[in-house]
């Protein structure tokens, strides 16, 4: 699924995300806002990275900026080697088609497709035959514990029965990068918590980054590192799987 | 993804069936109105088209429509006779007269004097009786719409007898005929009666029913006629157009039926462009999502150019069914006249692909200029 036509521009190959100096600005003249100040972020391959932070921080802008559905204002995006910036409306739409996977925070599902068909849309957007297409879905969603569920509409599923339909659409593709959007808000805690196992073991491999945008702290557990987010600025970058308010960030020394 | 963007469309029954019903309203509302239209324009040239013999219709120069009777001089028949090309040449007596029935009662009736030893201009389907008859004292054969008209319920029935003009007339037979403008009876008879039936008159020739002789197109002759008498000399084909423009022209009829067509057009066009565009609305997230996936601006307008297409082909067929039915329907039971020629399905079919494509207009606008970010907005 990878862009082959499209080269490798970045020296650092284990490097899945590579942002410098990113800014993002909304609106114009005096009603301009700021909604990202300069943001430095790195994310390996294999990493599973949440950003946290209050509302409005910046994390959905991006979380968007780096899935290549929004254009910063300033500062240099490459990711999974290629600089999205240099790419042209069409070629960022072919690769987000060929190398992301979203998760969405309302799951996005299209109510009118059964939850197979509905997993098989990346693959119908790639322009595979309806029939295989379905099949290769069908398989994921087995894999995911939804076998018995394959012919249901959205509306006949569970929340969590939902958002594994959802990180089955997500990957059947086998994309490089998977960006998850508050993949449990709308999950109660035990479901939250199947859908970020799902994710941590089905989804973060070698040659994959995971990005999940979260309030949630109960699953700040399953993350690699932890980037906190405020006012447009990343504050603080924590490893391991919980995050200590206390840390104070480089920066402030 | 095309059959993606039809499950969509189907899937929110609501909305499906809501634009189906805007496209479907529009479709009928056309097809029923112009095919209407075209069954009163076919009714004005109903006599021209029950003639069949004659290629030439010669009348007076400033007859406009073949209800506008100006009579010729008997003599004129000469005249277009000796015209060379002409290969026969009769008369025809067309006129209206009232009868008085046997009951006392008085009817209009669209009286045709047919040449009498030749008889053109004679129906072609007899129901009950026979041509030949006309020949007999008093003689004359009534059209099966008329004869339900005046005699209501009543079995045919050869032999009664109703007075025109103080002369006695015996039915000899019962034909099919189409219907008239006016939708009066039509009795035809032989010339040298009919003269006696109508009110007195100077002149009663109506017209002059000629053929070219073999080799020439009535076109042709009817130039040298018109040439050498001064006479309107118009083939078949021309008089039944120039007919039917005076009805266009002249009368309010096409401007009326215009007006329904036009509403049907722009309230279908309102409906089904409205509830298409709230189909998007509702589903914008879902194109959102997509959209990010990596669908192409340019498959997005296909998936919806294909629902819009989707509606358009089912509204227009069922459309299409439901006038078809309605002209089935008042034929059996009414006297409307509904005539639906290939041109009103082509009509129809061009103005719901334009009711479709200004309904997918503004829903392809709004998911076009969608920014794919969306989906991550709350």
């Amino acid at each position: 699924m990878s862009d082959q036509s499209v080269q490798p521009s970045t020296p650092e190959n284990t490097l899945a995300v590579r942002v410098r100096g990113v800014k993002k600005a909304f609106g114009k003249g005096d009603a301009t806002t700021l909604a990202l100040r300069g943001i430095d972020l790195d994310v390996p391959y294999g990493e599973l990275l949440m950003l946290i932070g209050p509302s409005g921080c910046g994390k959905t802008t991006l979380v968007s900026i780096v899935a290549g559905t929004l254009e910063p204002t300033e500062g240099d995006v490459h990711v999974l080697g290629h600089d999205l910036l240099a790419m042209s409306n069409r070629r960022i739409v072919r690769f987000r088609r060929e190398n992301v996977g979203f998760i969405f925070q309302a799951f996005n599902l299209l109510p009118a497709l059964t939850a197979v068909e509905n997993a098989a849309v990346p693959l119908l957007i790639a322009g595979w035959r309806r029939k295989h297409a379905v099949e290769v879905a069908a398989d994921f969603l087995e894999k995911l514990g939804l076998g018995d569920r394959l012919t249901n509409l959205p509306s006949e599923l569970s929340g969590g029965q939902q958002q594994r339909v959802a990180i089955a659409r997500a990957l059947v593709h086998e994309p490089r990068l998977l960006v998850c959007d508050e993949p449990t808000s709308a999950l109660d805690a035990a479901n939250g918590h199947v859908t970020m196992e799902l994710i941590q073991n089905v989804a973060v491999q070698a040659n994959r980054a995971v990005i999940v945008v979260t309030h949630d702290s109960r699953i700040y557990s399953f993350a690699d590192r932890i980037a906190a987010m405020e006012d447009g600025h990343i504050q603080r970058v924590q490893h391991g799987g919980t995050f200590d308010e206390n840390v104070p960030h480089p920066k402030d020394g | 993804m095309i059959w993606v963007a039809w499950k969509m469309l189907i899937g929110n029954r609501a909305k499906y069936l809501g634009i189906i019903f805007g496209v479907v309203f529009a479709s009928l509302l056309i097809a029923q109105q112009s095919s209407i239209f075209c069954g009163l324009m076919s009714l004005t040239v109903s006599q021209i088209l029950d003639v069949p013999g004659a290629s030439i219709w010669v009348m007076d120069e400033n007859v406009q429509f073949v209800d506008d009777i100006k009579p010729l001089a008997d003599t004129e028949l000469f005249r277009v006779k000796g015209v060379p090309g002409v290969g026969w040449a009769v008369r025809l007596y067309k006129g209206i007269a009232r009868a008085r029935l046997e009951e006392g009662m008085y009817e209009q009736m669209i009286l045709l004097g047919l040449d009498d030893a030749t008889l053109v201009g004679a129906p072609e389907h007899v129901v009950m009786g026979s041509i030949a008859d006309l020949r007999k004292p008093d003689g004359v054969i009534i059209d099966e719409a008329g004869y339900k008209r005046i005699w209501p319920g009543e079995a045919y029935q050869l032999g009664r007898v109703f007075e025109m003009n103080d002369h006695r007339a015996v039915i000899v037979g019962i034909t099919k005929a189409r219907k008239t403008f006016q939708s009066f009876p039509i009795i035809y008879t032989r010339y040298s009666q009919a003269v006696r039936f109508a009110p007195p008159e100077r002149k009663v020739l109506s017209f002059v029913l000629a053929n070219p002789k073999d080799g020439l197109t009535p076109e042709e002759v009817g130039l040298r006629i018109e040439a050498e008498t001064g006479l309107q000399a118009l083939s078949r084909q021309e008089f039944l157009w120039k007919t039917i423009r005076y009805y266009l022209e002249k009368t309010g009829i096409p401007v009326n039926f215009g007006i329904t067509v036009l509403l049907g057009f722009f309230v279908g066009t309102a409906i089904a462009g409205q509830t298409f565009y709230l189909f998007t609305v509702e589903n914008i997230r879902q194109f959102g999502a997509l959209k990010a996936m990596g669908t192409s601006n340019r498959t997005i307008l296909l998936m919806v150019l294909s629902q819009a297409l989707h509606v358009g082909v089912i509204g227009y067929g069922v459309g299409i069914g439901l006038a078809a039915a309605f002209g089935w329907w008042s034929g059996q039971t009414t006297r409307l006249s509904f005539f639906m020629p290939w041109q009103i399905l082509a009509l129809t079919g061009a103005a719901v692909f334009l009711i479709v494509l200004a309904a997918s207009v503004l829903s392809i606008r709004k998911v076009f200029v969608l920014d794919p970010a969306v989906v991550f907005r709350g």
